[in-house]
């Protein structure tokens, strides 16, 4: 498994922007650090070299859209200990699941010359519907330093420290007062997980949800609250269904207020 | 050696965003096909952007890439503001420049120290390039960090940044910030003469072919997000007329679509395009130190394009310098916008290229259709044709070499292939 006394970190990539596994570069103080603990044994983003498996992490971007990538998923669990999604389109679909509610087949040869050149599955899914996953890093995209924190983890065989709050507890941290409760815009945060630091508040505009939903979320109340606020169905379905659409919380509640409207 | 037939194949390109790989066939020395063959899973985004809100396109379109989201942020707004006729101007301009500045010295960075120069002197990544030119591969990390933390400044962060809007911004930033920031560039200035220095002493191969460059420009600056579409052979169109000139194809080996001139074929965008169509709106410093590095006011070698990189770096870092020494804090961060129903076009200048979107809207302003091309697309000909010039000429190499140099024809693009994949919509096939 291990080589020089280093454990083989990879990093594979699925239907995706490329922004997670990005974030590993953009650790510009630590990444020499990182690559010194570590052996990179599989990062075609950053290496031409590639090292057989078994890796002991095995980090992975994207979401699941076509044949061939539903199977590729299974021999990446094979080769991997600790297999680690990163992001929302590994941990919840992502943004291309917002094909899951269209016909896909229709939209393929609405907007494609040749559709029997494509190759794609009707539905984006997480890599959980796949492949057991030891742990998943939200956000669209991750924080790098949630990221070194998860790696560091792992190879250190302890549990990773990652904050399971919402967002508002974000933002009461960082002292920004609440933009729904002050200014009447509508904002995710108290449903969403906690990891970006609560950037949007603090910019004047609502949380919408780079995170996703958090454990135990009250979708429910908070979808009464916006339409209080004056928020109509569709407008509802929207703020439920972007980057992470698919996650069960936001779906239940996306389906919900499109069946209503 | 007799008759003979051989290929070059990489099946999983590395050093590039996304998936792609290389097919090269040779017959009795003879390059008999060439595949650069984009497999990265298509993401449908011009399809379920159809019912979105114009208001949601920036914060969406950002997620088509995580290298460059400030391009697809800013040719959204752009050509959402061209459908509702909003200008937006005066210090909000500048601060669109500033934040793209930030973008394009980070991704110049990455590309320049992280995935290319490592090309250039054989080694497999800059990790591995980082235990010989420590110096080198730290400051190039400095210089990327210093343009992420441009984005953020402005942007609220520096993947998918949460602060650009249509109209202008959620939020503008305290001159003071700024101010503060303005040392870290001043260092920037420097480490980028010697990111110039730097790739100037690289070994070249003797490369050029004859291009078609296509760019924006604009009368008093160099391009970013405002102009007039122009190439070498005469094209000069507003972004408005884009669509009669360019259009795309679907072959089968790409899940990208490739992009061509009506009638004409193949051409490049991205810095090579912009340098060679531009070099009189450099900064003089950035003229001198392009000239100091050995390139002329034209330049056709892409493997060169490192340089252009570089000076390109040099001159966004100039700007950011000169937009944060004039900026007042504007008293509105946007202008107000009515939704119509309406059409509009936008294009600016990726790192890699020009990116171009269309949109139509409602009377509410939810999006009826979208169009987006993003510069990958546009490069994918003008790679394979490098490659059926390249491959003949380095014949000689030894396979493995030569299958090295193939998958640098390739990085000489910085191609964005996550980017490319997210689906046009295309009327015309050729093969």
């Amino acid at each position: 498994m291990k080589q020089n006394g280093k454990a083989k970190l990879a990093v594979f990539k699925f239907a995706s922007c490329d922004g997670c596994q990005l974030s590993i570069l953009d650790c510009e103080d630590e990444l020499l650090a990182v690559a010194g603990a570590v052996e990179i044994a599989n990062f075609p983003e950053a290496s031409r070299a590639v090292v057989k498996g078994p890796y002991q992490v095995s980090l992975v971007e994207g979401s699941i859209t076509t044949p061939h990538d539903a199977e590729r998923i299974h021999k990446i669990r094979r080769a991997s200990k600790f297999l680690v999604t990163i992001g929302a389109c590994a941990t919840a679909g992502g943004i291309q699941a917002l094909r899951n509610y269209k016909d896909v087949k229709q939209f393929t040869s609405a907007v494609y010359a040749n559709p029997s050149y494509i190759s794609t599955l009707q539905n984006s899914t997480p890599i959980s519907d796949h492949v057991p996953v030891d742990y998943e890093l939200r956000g669209c995209p991750v924080n790098k330093y949630q990221l070194v924190e998860v790696l560091n983890a792992y190879l250190n065989r302890r549990k990773p420290n990652i904050s399971p709050h919402s967002v508002c507890m974000e933002c009461k941290m960082r002292g920004t007062t609440c933009v729904m409760v002050a200014q009447g815009i509508p904002c995710l945060g108290p449903i969403t997980h906690a990891g970006c630091g609560a950037i949007c508040p603090s910019y004047n505009r609502g949380c919408y949800s780079c995170f996703g939903p958090k454990e135990t979320c009250n979708t429910k109340a908070l979808a009464k609250r916006f339409k209080v606020m004056g928020l109509q169905g569709h407008e509802l379905v929207r703020l439920f269904r972007s980057f992470n659409a698919e996650a069960d919380e936001f779906k239940k509640e996306s389906v919900f207020h499109e069946r209503e409207d | 050696m007799k008759e003979k037939t051989k290929s070059i194949k990489v099946d999983y390109l590395a050093r590039v965003e996304g998936e792609g790989g290389l097919h090269v066939k040779i017959k009795d020395g003879e390059v008999t096909d060439v595949k650069f063959n984009i497999f990265e899973p298509p993401r449908f985004f011009e399809a379920f952007l159809r019912g979105r809100m114009y208001t949601e396109a920036p914060d969406i379109t950002a997620r088509i890439c995580g290298i460059c989201p400030i391009a697809y942020q800013m040719s959204s707004v752009h050509a959402m503001e061209n459908a509702l006729g909003a200008k937006v101007d005066g210090q909000l301009r500048a601060l669109r420049r500033l934040i793209y500045c930030g973008e394009w010295i980070e991704s110049h960075a990455l590309h320049v120290y992280m995935l290319h120069a490592p090309d250039f002197l054989g080694y497999e990544d800059a990790i591995l390039m980082a235990k010989d030119h420590p110096e080198v591969v730290k400051q190039g990390l400095e210089l990327k960090k210093i343009g992420n933390e441009l984005v953020t400044l402005v942007g609220g962060r520096e993947i998918h940044p949460i602060n650009v809007k249509v109209g202008g911004f959620y939020k503008t930033p305290d001159k003071k910030d700024l101010k503060k920031f303005a040392k870290k560039l001043t260092w920037a200035q420097g480490a980028a003469h010697d990111m110039i220095n730097f790739v100037s002493k690289l070994k070249f191969p003797d490369f050029a072919p004859k291009y078609e460059y296509v760019s924006l420009r604009h009368p008093d600056e160099y391009p970013f997000c405002e102009g007039r579409i122009v190439s070498n052979k005469g094209i000069d169109i507003a972004i408005e007329e884009y669509e009669q000139y360019f259009e795309e194809q679907h072959v089968r080996h790409s899940t990208s679509l490739h992009s061509s001139i009506k009638k004409r074929g193949a051409y490049s965008t991205g810095p090579m395009a912009r340098y060679n169509l531009n070099f009189d709106k450099l900064y003089p410093v950035a003229q001198e130190a392009a000239l100091k590095a050995g390139l002329k006011e034209k330049c056709d070698n892409p493997f060169k394009s490192i340089i252009v990189r570089s000076v390109e770096t040099l001159q966004a870092i100039e700007d950011a310098l000169k937009i944060i020494e004039n900026y007042e804090q504007p008293e509105k961060p946007s202008v107000e916008l009515t939704p119509k129903a309406s059409r509009g076009c936008g294009c600016s200048e990726a790192p890699r290229g020009s990116l171009y979107h269309r949109y139509s809207l409602d009377d509410q302003g939810l999006i009826l259709d979208a169009k987006i091309v993003p510069p990958t697309s546009q490069n994918q000909k003008i790679i394979e044709s490098d490659l059926w010039k390249f491959v003949p000429k380095f014949m000689k190499l030894s396979h493995d070499e030569l299958t090295w140099k193939c998958e640098q024809v390739i990085r000489n693009y910085d191609p964005c292939i996550s980017c490319s994949c997210h689906f046009l919509k295309l009327t015309v096939e050729r093969e």
